[in-house]
């Protein structure tokens, strides 16, 4: 597998990733901003988080497909759609582990044992990140979703 | 208010039924305080919408903070939150989402319910009650975040510290007011109503912040004002530069500029804060109305009308804000020309005139007046030099004028009545005739204006009001005087320097204004109440430019 295309496929799956989720927040389906939660790790000022979020959540996805490549090729499975159900894999691993983790982790979002404080003050998303939304759930497997299919697409077509 | 059973409600007040109140801004800002007094005591309301800090910190998109503290005695309180979002067309059921207080959610909306009253849900309702003693205070902030996960606000001495920012921020924002004349906190209240009615976002102005708000009591004037109106341009633009708010003024200007794209060259007479352009109206038949007044609409047929005078507030506001300040940009300029060029083909048409007249078009004077200030407007900004007009379009714009001038002359002034009137060829008035005194048309000591009001208080005056017209317009009951067109009135009167007439008109105007210093669009003649949406930009920007002249003529 060529390098330089896999970082090529890796940035597009992102991009296709980022644009669902953008466009399920546009459309009023959910009110989930991955790179809003991502930039408020950094800094408690709205408009640079959301710049700084989408930049390093742009990033973390990239970096994140060679693990996807790894997986493909650890198991001999190249195919379209073996990289969707890895990205539905993904996805509810993170809705059900991850997203709710992050009052623990989140220097700034609060949580329902512990209130809100100055420094916490962002809304916790809750199991499968409901409280952003009852769309949240399919969307964000939705996004997951494209993102493991454009990589399997990929990886199909290399091989 | 607009269904006691179906529609939403936040009340924070004593649970004792018998009360009284007393309210009050803060001095020069818009947080308001409420005293209740019962038997037992009196505690003090204080509302607000902090200011947001412009994306420096992660405040909520928008708040509605309420504290209430004892002042004597001892008092107890009931909170009761029922959401009903979407015009109460959905039900919703608050969430309890631990110490973060209760979430109301719908679509991709949110509404954060944070308070240290304990609540518990009651129906689709939440109450809660509490005793206050002197001293003791209580926060109730309402966090809405609509697209993006919610900010949850503090309470205690970070509620504290908001109340103190928005305090401090109001009192910067009035201390910038360079209106030094008489009633001066009067004019200051109606600079902070417009700055509330202005979307931040885009700078638009809306003519009320409400929508059916009844003109006639039980009839069918309810409307819907939540939306911009060209109409009011000039006056908002020439109100807001007289009081020292230029950034104001040039971002409603640049506001306007921008709308109007969708529409160029032609104008529709209203858009919405965003600029959009479809807004037809819609009646909900479940809401009960303000006071039985049904229907209850949203949306605003009125932008399918076509209104001439719009191109002359457009304009007029252009020439205000820019006055002395260099050239135009190319876009701007290009856009202002395109203005005339539309009213030289139309001026001779028929309209709907300033006051929206559903029924058939006429040829409304104060509408060819408004087309005359739309190219006596252009000319002067080609000659200060701020747009650069082609020779051909400086002639055909000076020949139209003087076309226009010559058919109101000929047309719009009936010599039997010794006044003008308000269609051509007519022999009734409307108020809106007085403001040929304001924008320039003509002096207001002009013997042709000196008549023209004198038949206007003779036909449309009642104690010391003005209706706005004489003809019935199709539309049930009867509606109340026009506020603003009293304040045209004293405008009138200041220019031509009856400063005496023009104060006293101008205190007992000021005597219909609520316990805050608020005017609806209308008053009640038999009674002084507030009639109509509330409260109304355009009423507050006739008391500002009012207020101006006589101070004006004054000096």
């Amino acid at each position: 597998m060529n390098l330089a295309y896999a970082a090529l496929w890796g940035l597009l799956a992102t991009v296709a990733m980022t644009m669902v989720l953008r466009a399920s927040q546009g459309f009023g389906w959910s009110r989930l901003s991955l790179p809003l939660l991502v930039g408020t790790f950094f800094t408690s000022q709205r408009d640079r988080a959301v710049v700084w979020g989408y930049l390093l959540y742009a990033i973390g996805g990239w970096l994140f497909a060679f693990v996807y490549f790894l997986l493909f090729d650890s198991v001999g499975i190249h195919t379209w759609w073996f990289g969707a159900l890895a990205g539905l894999v993904h996805g509810v691993f993170l809705l059900v582990s991850v997203l709710p983790l992050l009052p623990f982790i989140h220097p700034r979002m609060a949580s329902e044992y512990h209130g809100v404080t100055a420094e916490r003050q962002l809304e916790p998303p809750g199991f499968m990140a409901v409280n952003y939304g009852y769309g949240t759930p399919l969307t964000t497997l939705a996004a997951q979703t494209v993102y493991g299919a454009v990589l399997g697409a990929f990886v199909q077509l290399a091989n | 208010m607009l269904d006691a059973a179906r529609g939403g409600s936040c009340s924070l007040r004593p649970r004792d039924p018998f009360f009284t109140v007393e309210r009050r801004y803060v001095e020069r800002t818009a947080v308001l305080e409420t005293d209740f007094t019962t038997d037992s005591g009196s505690v003090r309301l204080i509302d607000l919408m902090p200011i947001d800090d412009g994306g420096r910190s992660l405040r909520p998109m928008r708040e509605v903070l309420r504290a209430i503290e004892g002042m004597a005695g001892t008092v107890e309180i009931e909170l009761r939150l029922d959401v009903r979002p979407d015009y109460a067309r959905r039900s919703l059921r608050p969430r309890r989402r631990g110490r973060l207080g209760w979430t109301c959610l719908w679509g991709d909306e949110v509404l954060v319910v944070h308070t240290d009253i304990a609540l518990q849900r009651e129906g689709d309702a939440l109450v809660g009650t509490v005793t206050l003693g002197a001293g003791e205070r209580r926060y109730l902030s309402l966090a809405y975040t609509k697209g993006d996960p919610a900010v949850l606000p503090p309470l205690g001495r970070h509620a504290e510290e908001r109340i103190a920012d928005t305090i401090a921020w109001w009192r910067d924002w009035t201390g910038r007011c360079q209106y030094t004349g008489p009633y001066r906190d009067e004019v200051v209240r109606s600079a902070v109503t417009l700055k509330l009615l202005t979307y931040t976002l885009s700078g638009a102005i809306v003519a009320a912040p409400t929508t059916s708000l009844p003109e006639a009591i039980g009839k069918g004037r309810n409307w819907d004002y939540r939306y911009c109106w060209l109409r009011d341009a000039g006056l908002t633009t020439e109100a807001l530069l007289a009081t020292g708010y230029r950034e104001e003024a040039l971002s409603f200007l640049g506001w306007m500029l921008h709308a109007t794209r969708l529409s160029w060259p032609e104008l529709q007479v209203m858009y919405d804060v965003f600029g959009r352009t479809r807004l037809d109206e819609k009646e909900l038949t479940h809401l009960a109305g303000y006071a039985a007044s049904r229907p209850v609409r949203i949306g605003n047929d009125a932008y399918r009308q076509r209104q001439l005078d719009i191109y002359g507030e457009v304009v007029t506001a252009a020439c205000a804000a820019l006055a002395g300040n260099g050239r135009l940009d190319r876009e701007s300029a290009r856009m202002l020309t395109g203005l005339g060029d539309v009213v030289c083909r139309q001026w001779y048409e028929s309209d709907c005139s300033i006051w929206e007249v559903r029924g058939p078009l006429r040829h409304y004077t104060f509408s060819k007046v408004m087309c005359w200030a739309t190219l006596d407007g252009l000319l002067k900004l080609h000659d200060d030099g701020a747009l650069v007009l082609p020779t051909a379009k400086v002639e055909l714009f000076g020949r139209e004028r003087a076309a226009i001038e010559q058919a109101i002359e000929q047309r719009g002034f009936n010599a039997a009545l010794g006044s003008y009137t308000s269609v051509l060829d007519g022999d009734k008035v409307d108020a809106s005739l007085l403001l040929m005194g304001c924008i320039g048309y003509k002096d207001a000591g002009d013997p042709r204006m000196r008549s023209t009001y004198d038949l206007i208080h003779q036909r449309l005056g009642r104690n010391g009001l003005l209706n706005r017209y004489e003809r019935f317009d199709g539309i049930a009951g009867v509606e109340g005087a026009f506020g603003i067109c009293g304040f045209w009135a004293i405008d009138n009167l200041a220019k031509r320097g009856d400063l005496d007439a023009a104060e006293r008109r101008f205190r007992h105007m000021l005597s219909f204004a609520n316990d805050l210093g608020l005017y609806a669009e209308e008053i009640d003649i038999a009674s002084g109440a507030a009639l109509g949406n509330f409260p109304q930009a355009f009423t507050h920007v006739g008391l500002i430019n009012a207020a101006v002249a006589i101070e004006r003529a004054r000096t």
